[in-house]
């Protein structure tokens, strides 16, 4: 944990809006969650207001916990989730960010596989117009006997505008030998072709635009108890941007 | 219905269309044929608009020819978003249209329907919301009421029945996984449900096997031959215009139209070639 206000010397503020991490400073301590043995757990973030949510989170032998994440609002919105899993635990992200004009939007996760036979899956989708940046940085470390371990990280970026901004950083530690871990990466633009084919069908710029990101971000909040509200206001955000 | 008047185009910084003109009444079809790299899907990108075609000259007037009265939907709605609209961009008038003018939605609100030579996958759309919502953005600014859920589906249902084509697919992202025959069938069905008052169809027969191709033919027939609208059909192959018989048949050859025909004009070609009508 950070204790001293972190610099962009720090791996995981590299990206940050420092100044707007000064004014938030000192941080409370990160609320701490711990899903006992069996347990299930489940949360949804709604950051819309520009503040830091900080987690720290133990999944207990056979336990799940699922998270689900829609970073739209503020200057400077920050999601750290920092995920023990234990044996034959189950660690579910899907984060949806959306952001615009100078906001700086960021999920950060530290997963680490403590014992055989956890799952973990991360899916970030980031949505980036203006001069907005949008940041997922993803350890996943995995212990010297967490074997079966299977984790998946899915993370791609879609820029509206050249001048936005997408860092993408999944990266794995693995001590482990018989483990599936997988990632993904992609920042792209939207498809020029597929615009042109909705709106030579009559379909607006804008709504063109939006169609295409809603597809995009589908599936992200699948499982969430708020699904349809948390796709509800993801949609009316991609929306003001488009 | 569309006037086509020495029209100049580049692709990038490439001349492409060099000084093509061409003229379509309301109730004819027109055959265009031609050599690979002619110009001819150039020439449809150009009509509907396509980011990246320029026209560096000439000009195009579209007079989408339904009368007062007598539009395909509902009655225009007469609130003032719709009176507010340019007339010449409501169906049911006769002003022609300056079609470069507009964008492409606009044009195809306007009446002007391209199939695409090859039709787009937008991945994670459906094909049902995408028409939904194509059909009613279409309405919305021709002035006429949208079409609920149900009405939609009926009149989905119906095109894509009278195509041949299963409605299962029609739940089915746009174009994604479809084989090279179904997306034209698909653009078909389309133009089935958006009932264009322009159609150019951009090597629609390509790809489509020998009863598909029958299916599409009379489709076109179907949706398109009918004295208020127009068809210009691109094409390579005579086999189309035995279903769809063209009122004429051009050639675009370098950019422009070298030679004009009745439908004898595609035999002549079939059988002799370009080179030798260069000759
Ligand atoms: N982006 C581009 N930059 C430069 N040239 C281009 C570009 N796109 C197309 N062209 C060229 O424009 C010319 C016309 O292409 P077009 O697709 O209109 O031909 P076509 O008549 O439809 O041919 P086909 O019968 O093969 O479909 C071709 O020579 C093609 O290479
Ligand atoms: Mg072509």
């Amino acid at each position: 944990m950070t204790v001293a206000l972190p610099t962009r010397g720090d791996e995981a503020w590299r990206y940050s809006d420092i100044a707007a991490v000064e004014a938030a400073w000192p941080l409370p301590a990160p609320e701490s969650i711990i899903v006992p043995a069996g347990g299930t757990f489940a949360r949804t973030i709604m950051q819309d207001s520009g503040t830091i949510h900080q987690l720290d989170i133990a999944i207990g032998k056979g336990a799940t916990a699922a998270i689900h994440v829609l970073n739209t609002g503020g200057d400077y919105g920050r999601v750290e989730l920092n995920v023990t899993l234990h044996e034959g635990a189950d660690f579910k992200l899907g984060a949806v960010q959306i952001g615009g004009g100078t906001q700086t939007l960021e999920v950060i996760t530290t997963v680490t596989h403590a014992e055989p036979g956890a799952t973990s899956s991360q899916i970030v989708r980031s949505v980036l117009a203006g001069m907005a940046t949008g940041t997922y940085l993803g350890k996943v470390a995995v212990a010297r006997d967490a074997q079966q371990t299977d984790s998946v990280q899915s993370v791609k970026a879609m820029l509206l505008d050249r001048s936005a901004t997408a860092n993408a950083k999944p990266e794995l530690e693995i001590y482990a030998d018989d483990v599936k871990c997988a990632h993904g990466c992609a920042i792209g633009e939207l498809d020029a072709m597929g615009l042109f084919y909705l709106q030579a069908r009559g379909i607006t710029p804008a709504e063109a635009k939006k169609l295409m990101l809603q597809a995009f971000v589908a599936g992200v909040f699948e499982g969430a108890a708020d699904e349809e509200s948390l796709t509800e206001a993801a949609l009316s955000k991609l929306g003001d941007l488009v | 219905m569309l006037q086509i008047n020495n029209l100049h185009a580049n692709v990038g910084d490439k001349p492409i269309l060099k000084g093509l003109t061409l003229s379509l009444n309301a109730g004819e079809i027109h055959a265009i044929m031609g050599p690979n790299g002619a110009g001819k899907s150039t020439l449809g990108y150009v009509l509907s608009g396509r980011p990246g075609y320029k026209v560096t000259e000439g000009s195009v007037t579209f007079t989408p020819p339904v009368l007062p009265g007598e539009g395909r939907g509902p009655e225009p709605q007469t609130d003032d978003s719709v009176a507010a609209l340019d007339p010449g961009l409501r169906r049911g008038t006769q002003e022609p249209i300056d079609l470069l003018a507009l964008e492409p939605h606009e044009r195809a609100a306007a009446g002007l329907f391209l199939g695409f030579q090859y039709p787009v996958e937008i991945p994670g759309v459906s094909n049902v919301q995408f028409l939904r919502e194509a059909l009613n953005a279409q309405r919305k600014y021709r002035g006429e009421a949208p079409l609920t859920g149900g009405e939609f589906l009926k009149v989905a249902r119906e095109q894509a029945g009278a195509l041949g084509m299963d409605m299962e697919m029609l739940k089915r992202p746009v174009n994604v996984g479809f084989s090279g025959g179904e997306k034209k069938r698909n653009e078909m069905v389309q133009m089935g449900i958006i009932d264009p008052a322009l159609a150019i169809l951009d090597e629609t027969d390509s790809g489509l096997d020998i009863d598909a191709l029958r299916t599409v033919g009379d489709g076109i027939n179907r949706i398109m031959r009918k004295p208020d609208k127009a068809v210009l059909l691109i094409t390579h192959y005579q086999r189309l215009l035995d279903y769809v018989k063209p009122d004429f048949v051009h050639v675009l050859a370098d950019g422009r139209i070298t030679r004009t025909g009745g439908a004898d004009l595609a035999l002549e070609l079939e059988r002799d070639g370009y080179k030798e009508l260069a000759a």
